[in-house]
């Protein structure tokens, strides 16, 4: 089974709790300043964003397939099986690919430090694994974030846009895009009005860059072939060549 | 060695400039982290120094491939006395790309990290080792030229054992990663431009590699003829730029074609940064194809040297349109690089430019060794017909 996080924009009432809840589980300053800050960063690994008289919480998507996972050359971005995508510190190098290719802009990198990592929401990895809430969804006063299985989730989100369609935009936030998200987010516009990008496709981003990888094997083994071959009939002539001449 | 002071030239100055600037930007990089020396962001992580340093270095370094495909391959013997140059381009140019890499990385000091912790689906990933691979491969094929100066005859005769798969693997580590530089922006379809978006792009970015190491092959020839007071091998360039118009053609065609399937020429009529910076980079490859294709063109010092360079501007301003023109608005950033990031880069490419120069002036890179064929160094400029004239060993 499947972690996710259902944010339903509709009952968001910005009061930023879940920013503090994030800010205080990973040991982060949090005061009014920061609670300004209308979007993520190294310090702030969840912000709600507010566009007119509408929210939208920022955060990890957590794709079914990750973008960042599949670019980090080094492994230091993993899928779990219980959903979450994680980070070891230890082993990333810095090449910021991951904040490059990911689709929704989520890592950040801490750009000030001598000696920096980046950070992005890790769906309370830890505190999921011990049976607990992630911090945002337990702080949450209104029910707009709500953490569980993914199944359930979308099932819910589903029955709430049947029950009052005048209320929603009727899609699901993170069904498709890219391959599908375990972060689902329902709104009562569409969700480029809340700064969302629709114009990303339904596959897997890391297809796209696998159908050329992996012909590295092909290129390589044709390759050598090929060339030796070409190789071994142009010096055929310097052969014949030194032969005739004797010793040279 | 000389202890006699340089002679004081403009060029010396601007170099000692850019030299001094670049090293104080390194002590900022060092003392501040990125954020103090880049304008680079959360949204536009990658800027002047992958864009620039990386992705148009390891192309302009491309010579060295093609030519020891061309020489030692395809046995075409003729192009022997330029291929030391190139290699030793090569070899300077990605020793530079991997010093660049230092200054770009969060953590430099875990440069060596994906030798050892793998991920196979990341394009980077392959990169890395395709670059670490051939930067060695290009050691090897460029430090005969050491062993030749001290009369090293013994090491000479090892390399020259294991040369051929040594070039062959050469080539092919190169067409993996020329192209992959491409395939890193496959996975981005979401916020590269259109103009520049393709499904094909680690095929152009592989033929466009292989066309501007031709040019840079023109380019420091025609340099060195100058800075050393030798001959210009002016057939075998025009030769050359023959090949060089070829492939450039091609290129482009290649590029008008994806362009026509992804049905993008419409975009072409918005008036945007975007649009007039694809004009620019188009008209600065196709002028200097279509120039290429007169006899007199090919056959003139100046006038092919100014084709050349305009190839290596066109090339490095398809790379920066990819780099930061095109992921500008996708990005939802404006990226202007900073003073010191530009310092960095202009202090690589002198860097880049005194090495070979000194490396040139000390060691026999322009007296390759041509053991059939016309004489060493024909007296001042050439007034032959183009080389296909001359019979190949």
């Amino acid at each position: 089974m499947s972690r996710a996080i259902l944010y339903d924009s509709t009952l968001c009432i910005d009061c930023k709790a879940c920013e503090g809840g994030c800010a205080e589980r990973w040991g982060l300053p949090y005061n009014d300043k920061i609670a300004a800050e209308e979007r993520i960063s190294a310090h702030k690994l969840t912000a709600v964003v507010t566009h007119g008289d509408r929210y939208i919480r920022r955060l990890c998507m957590h794709c079914a397939e990750p973008t960042c996972v599949s670019v980090c050359p080094v492994g230091a971005l993993q899928k779990t099986s219980p959903g979450p995508v994680v980070y070891d510190a230890e082993k990333c190098m810095g090449c910021r690919y991951c904040l490059q290719a990911c689709p929704f802009q989520v890592p950040t990198y801490e750009w000030n430090q001598r000696l920096p990592k980046m950070r992005k929401c890790d769906m309370c990895y830890e505190r999921q694994g011990q049976g607990k809430q992630t911090a945002c969804a337990e702080v949450c006063p209104t029910g707009a974030t709500k953490n569980g299985e993914r199944d359930q989730l979308l099932a819910e989100a589903r029955q709430r846009i049947a029950e009052k369609p005048g209320q929603y935009y009727p899609k699901i936030y993170g069904v498709r895009e890219v391959g599908g998200t375990s972060v689902l987010f329902l709104s009562a516009v569409p969700f480029d009005q809340l700064g969302l990008r629709t114009n990303l496709p339904q596959e897997a981003l890391p297809d796209l860059t696998w159908r050329v990888l992996e012909l590295t094997p092909d290129v390589v083994s044709s390759g050598s072939v090929l060339l030796g071959g070409i190789w071994w009939i142009t010096n055929r002539r310097d052969e014949v060549a030194r032969k005739e001449g004797g010793r040279k | 060695m000389k202890l006699k002071l340089p002679k004081i030239t403009v060029w010396r100055a601007i170099f000692a400039v850019i030299l001094l600037s670049g090293l104080y930007a390194t002590y900022l990089r060092i003392r501040y982290g990125l954020g103090g020396v880049t304008n680079l962001s959360d949204q536009f992580p990658w800027g002047l120094w992958i864009g620039f340093d990386v992705l148009c270095g390891v192309g302009l370094a491309a010579g060295g491939f093609t030519l020891v495909a061309i020489v030692h391959i395809f046995n075409i013997e003729r192009y022997k006395p330029i291929l030391r140059p190139a290699i030793l381009t090569a070899f300077l140019g990605y020793s530079l790309v991997v010093v660049a890499l230092l200054y770009d990385l969060g953590r430099p000091d875990r440069i060596w990290h994906p030798l050892i912790m793998w991920n196979p689906h990341s394009v980077m990933f392959e990169v890395a080792w395709c670059v670490t691979l051939y930067t060695t491969v290009l050691f090897l094929e460029f430090i005969p030229v050491v062993f030749e100066r001290f009369g090293w005859h013994k090491p000479l005769g090892w390399i020259h054992n294991i040369s051929v798969p040594l070039m062959i693997a050469g080539v092919l580590l190169s067409t993996l990663h020329q192209s992959s530089l491409g395939s890193l922006y496959l996975i981005v379809p979401e916020k590269l431009y259109p103009l520049w978006y393709s499904p094909i792009l680690p095929l152009s970015f592989y033929i466009s590699a292989i066309a501007v190491g031709l040019a840079m092959t023109i380019f420091e020839s025609w340099h060195s003829s100058r800075a050393f007071g030798r001959a210009l091998e002016l057939p075998l360039l025009a030769s050359l730029a023959r090949v060089l118009a070829v492939l450039m053609s091609t290129y482009l065609w290649i590029r008008f074609l994806d362009l026509a399937h992804q049905q993008a020429f419409g975009v072409l009529l918005r008036n945007r940064t975007e649009t007039w910076l694809f004009a620019l980079e188009i008209a600065l490859m196709a002028v200097p194809t279509v120039l290429l294709y007169q006899r007199k063109v090919r056959m003139s010092p100046d006038a092919l040297y100014a084709c050349a360079v305009m190839v290596v501007f066109g090339f490095i301003t398809n790379r920066l349109n990819v780099a930061v023109t095109g992921m500008e608005a996708g990005s939802g950033a404006h990226y202007i690089p900073k003073w010191t990031e530009v310092a960095v880069t202009l202090t690589i490419v002198g860097a880049g430019f005194a090495i070979f120069r000194v490396i040139a002036e000390y060691f026999p890179i322009f007296e390759a060794v041509r053991p059939l064929g016309p004489p060493e160094h024909a007296p001042k400029k050439m007034e032959e017909t183009e080389a296909d004239s001359i019979a190949v060993g």
